[in-house]
């Protein structure tokens, strides 16, 4: 949920993926050696060129854009922008409608913490030798590699009166305990936290089961002599080598549940006490052409998430994992 | 290891690359072979792009324009991307005004067609995309609003009339819940935009053609009476009697029209674009299309029904368009000879037309139309600025669904504060906009 990755970690979840089967703790021995007079010494750059035009093109160009559209009183579509200063900020830190949305951030924020929970847990089973190892980590990321949209329409006709969770909870002998999922205010932000759980638990999976892969296995044969169990073996050898890892799922939760949006948008559109700060942006933007208002809560959201991730680094500083 | 030669092809292709990256951008529409020109039209009506319907237009229109090449481009979130293809100057030959786009802004946009009084000789609706007397968009079709209803729960239930006031309304559709079992109304909640269609009734309770201009006039538009608090109390009320669907939050707009049909759901409250799906969903579903029926809103000023009308989007022509004369030519002929308006249901933007037969229920119920005037000279778009600037949104979804969730009981406010609000929050915005 929380964790709402873009870039980075996809790459790493390939990674852990293909090497999953592999030999925890093999080293990669790939070096290169330097050649010299072998084609032309540009082709490289040639090659940079193309990802660094797209990152520039299409992630700096339009922030620097937002930053000026902060600034500014447009309104998505005139041909002229007037400068306003810092009025837009202004009015974001002064209205309270503003930052009362944040407190639907903690649900978010709360579920992470299931979330990592569940794939901490899940990892660990299945870094051992466990039956249908691969399959079952087939179905934990599965979730992971569908489309936000339709995770949001799947669960809509799964929390719907007489839906899937009612059906089965009637199947169950439950069937007086069913619920307005979304409907009912006291419970649809837990409802919507619980959707967002389903749908990224897999990332936080996959990025712990790859860390623990990385433990050398001689680790655990020495620890096994020595007599320690396996609950031993994930206290004292585990837990510690993947603290990194469990450092960055920190900060993916703080700044995925500050920015929370995908499913909260299609599954309520923000209705019903589930408006999130960016569902806010977004309205500002799109319903009453505020394009600079909007841009300036964007400029806020991203000072907040920096702020935060700082605070959380110098509360917990990230040690040098030693293994050996 | 590559060949030297296989290393250079790989240069190469990673520059041809950021070439073709650059090469997107041109514009692909223009003159081909022999002076033949493409037309390009952007449009929201998807499902008639993929069911052939405009080709069939298209190669009407060639009967008569030969060399000219209609492609359409049908756009699902046509609001939000037309809006933003807008910044440049690829938006299509022939487009529909999306609706965020200010009478002064029409200029920058779109080629002026004509006077207001040039146009109005043989079209209606025109003075909605109008600025300072220049027309730049002629409707495709005209609207009225009211309640589409299952005509068979009507009956089943033993009502014959129509409600004539918002108490007769739900006591109906109280009847209906006692004595069947259907949902009496249902409010598609979750699609957000069919709750907006409860704005378009404003102007209806007053019958008065100025109504929307008098919001500039006002401190208070939810007041006892007026028609923002008729309409709103109206919803406020049904919901809260326990006359809808039973989750709100989970409503299924494509759902909708088959429960309709079927007679699972009594009403709907919806412009008379959708009786042609609603009847159509009754026939898919193995009815009639008469099981559906359209009624006002249930209000009468004295003794009489009023139904607001107006355009539904206006066709105009790109102000960076090459072919701004076969636009206009497309235009015309889409108007006066492709059929579009009697087909969807909808009044004809012509001036001299016929009412449509779906809209018969109307003339049988001595509906008069009331339609409303454009902001007066030097006012366009106040209102909406307003409405921005208070972020009430009187065309977007939360204010309405807010009136629902209220009304079901999901947080503490009651229908007055809602109003309390909604009117405090004009007041300052009115204050801020014509003050400043």
């Amino acid at each position: 949920m929380a964790t709402h990755t873009e870039g980075g970690t996809p790459t790493r979840v390939a990674k852990t993926l293909s090497t999953s089967d592999a030999t925890p703790g093999k080293p990669t021995n790939t070096r290169r050696t330097k050649k010299s007079g072998w084609g032309w010494s540009g082709t490289p750059y040639l090659f940079l060129l193309v990802p660094v035009v797209l990152l520039l093109a299409l992630t700096y160009y339009p922030v620097i854009n937002m930053f000026w559209y902060s600034v500014t009183d447009w309104d998505g579509l005139a041909k002229t922008k007037e400068f306003v200063g810092a009025d837009n900020f202004i009015t974001v830190f002064t209205k309270p409608e503003y930052f009362a949305v944040f407190k639907v951030s903690l649900y978010y924020f709360f579920a992470s913490f299931v979330q990592m929970g569940i794939a901490l847990y899940f990892a660990t089973i299945l870094s051992f030798n466990t039956r249908f190892k691969n399959f079952f980590k087939g179905v934990l990321f599965f979730p992971y590699l569908i489309n936000g949209v339709a995770i949001g329409f799947i669960f809509l006709y799964f929390f719907r009166p007489d839906g899937t969770l009612d059906a089965l909870m009637g199947i169950l002998g439950l069937g007086e305990h069913t619920q307005h999922w979304l409907g009912n205010r006291d419970i649809a932000n837990y409802s919507l936290a619980a959707t967002s759980v389903w749908r990224y638990t897999g990332l936080n999976f996959v990025l712990f089961l790859g860390a623990i892969q990385s433990i050398p296995g001689e680790i655990y044969e020495a620890a096994e002599i020595d007599g320690a169990n396996k609950w031993h073996q994930f206290l004292y050898i585990i837990a510690p080598s993947i603290r990194p890892i469990i450092g960055l799922s920190f900060i993916l939760a703080i700044s995925g549940s500050l920015s929370v949006f995908e499913i909260p948008f299609v599954m309520t559109g923000g209705a019903n006490g589930t408006e999130t700060f960016v569902i806010k942006t977004v309205d500002t933007a799109f319903k009453f052409n505020k394009v600079g208002q909007a841009s300036a809560m964007a400029v806020v959201l991203l000072a907040i998430v920096l702020v935060v991730t700082w605070i959380q680094k110098r509360l917990v500083p990230e040690e040098k994992v030693n293994q050996s | 290891m590559f060949p030297r030669t296989a290393r250079k092809v790989a240069a190469l292709t990673a520059a041809a690359s950021l070439l073709a990256l650059t090469a997107c951008s041109s514009d692909s529409s223009g003159e081909g072979a022999d002076g033949e020109v493409t037309l390009k039209v952007l449009t929201w009506r998807t499902d008639l792009v993929e069911d052939g319907t405009f080709d069939e237009y298209a190669d009407r229109f060639n009967e008569t324009y030969p060399d000219i090449t209609v492609e359409f481009e049908g756009i699902t979130d046509y609001e939000g991307e037309v809006k933003t293809r807008m910044s440049t100057e690829n938006y299509g030959d022939v487009l529909g005004i999306v609706g965020t786009v200010q009478p002064a802004q029409l200029q920058d946009f779109f080629e002026p067609l004509g006077t207001v009084e040039e146009i109005e000789e043989d079209y209606r609706f025109v003075r909605e995309k109008a600025y300072q007397g220049t027309v730049y968009g002629i409707p495709v079709v005209g609207n009225t609003q009211g309640i589409v209803y299952n005509r068979n729960v009507w009956q089943e239930a033993g009502l014959s009339d129509y409600p004539t006031t918002p108490e007769e309304f739900i006591e109906a559709l109280k009847t209906i819940k006692d004595n069947t079992d259907t949902t009496p109304m249902y409010t598609n909640y979750a699609a957000g935009w069919t709750l907006t269609q409860w704005e378009a009734h404003r102007g209806e309770i007053s019958a008065d053609p100025n109504y929307v201009n008098s919001l500039l006039e006002t401190d208070n538009p939810w007041v006892e009476g007026s028609d923002h608090y008729v309409i709103d109390s109206l919803l406020y009320d049904v919901v809260a009697e326990g006359l809808v669907e039973e989750d709100p939050t989970t409503t299924d707009w494509e759902l909708s029209k088959d429960l309709i049909a079927t007679g699972d759901v009594a009403t709907m409250v919806l412009g008379s674009w959708a009786i042609v799906q609603m009847q159509q969903a009754a026939i898919d579903n193995g009815g009639e299309g008469t099981d559906i029926g359209y009624m006002p809103f249930p209000h009468q000023k004295d003794g009489t029904f009023y139904a607001s009308v107006g355009g539904d989007y206006n066709l105009a022509i790109n102000k960076h368009s090459k072919h701004k004369e076969e636009a206009r030519q497309w235009i015309d002929w889409f108007n006066n000879h492709s059929g579009y308006a009697e087909t969807q249901g909808g009044l004809s933007p012509l001036k001299d037309s016929v009412e449509p037969k779906v809209l018969e229920d109307f003339t049988l119920a001595g509906v008069q139309y009331v339609e409303q005037y454009p902001a007066p000279e030097g006012k366009e778009g106040l209102i909406d600025e307003i409405d921005n600037t208070a972020e009430i949104g009187l065309w977007q979804d939360m204010y309405r669904k807010r009136i629902v969730d209220a009304a079901r009981g999901q947080g503490d406010e009651t229908k007055e504060d809602i109003f309390a609000d909604l009117n405090a929050r004009w007041k300052a915005a009115r204050a801020e906009v014509m003050g400043g």
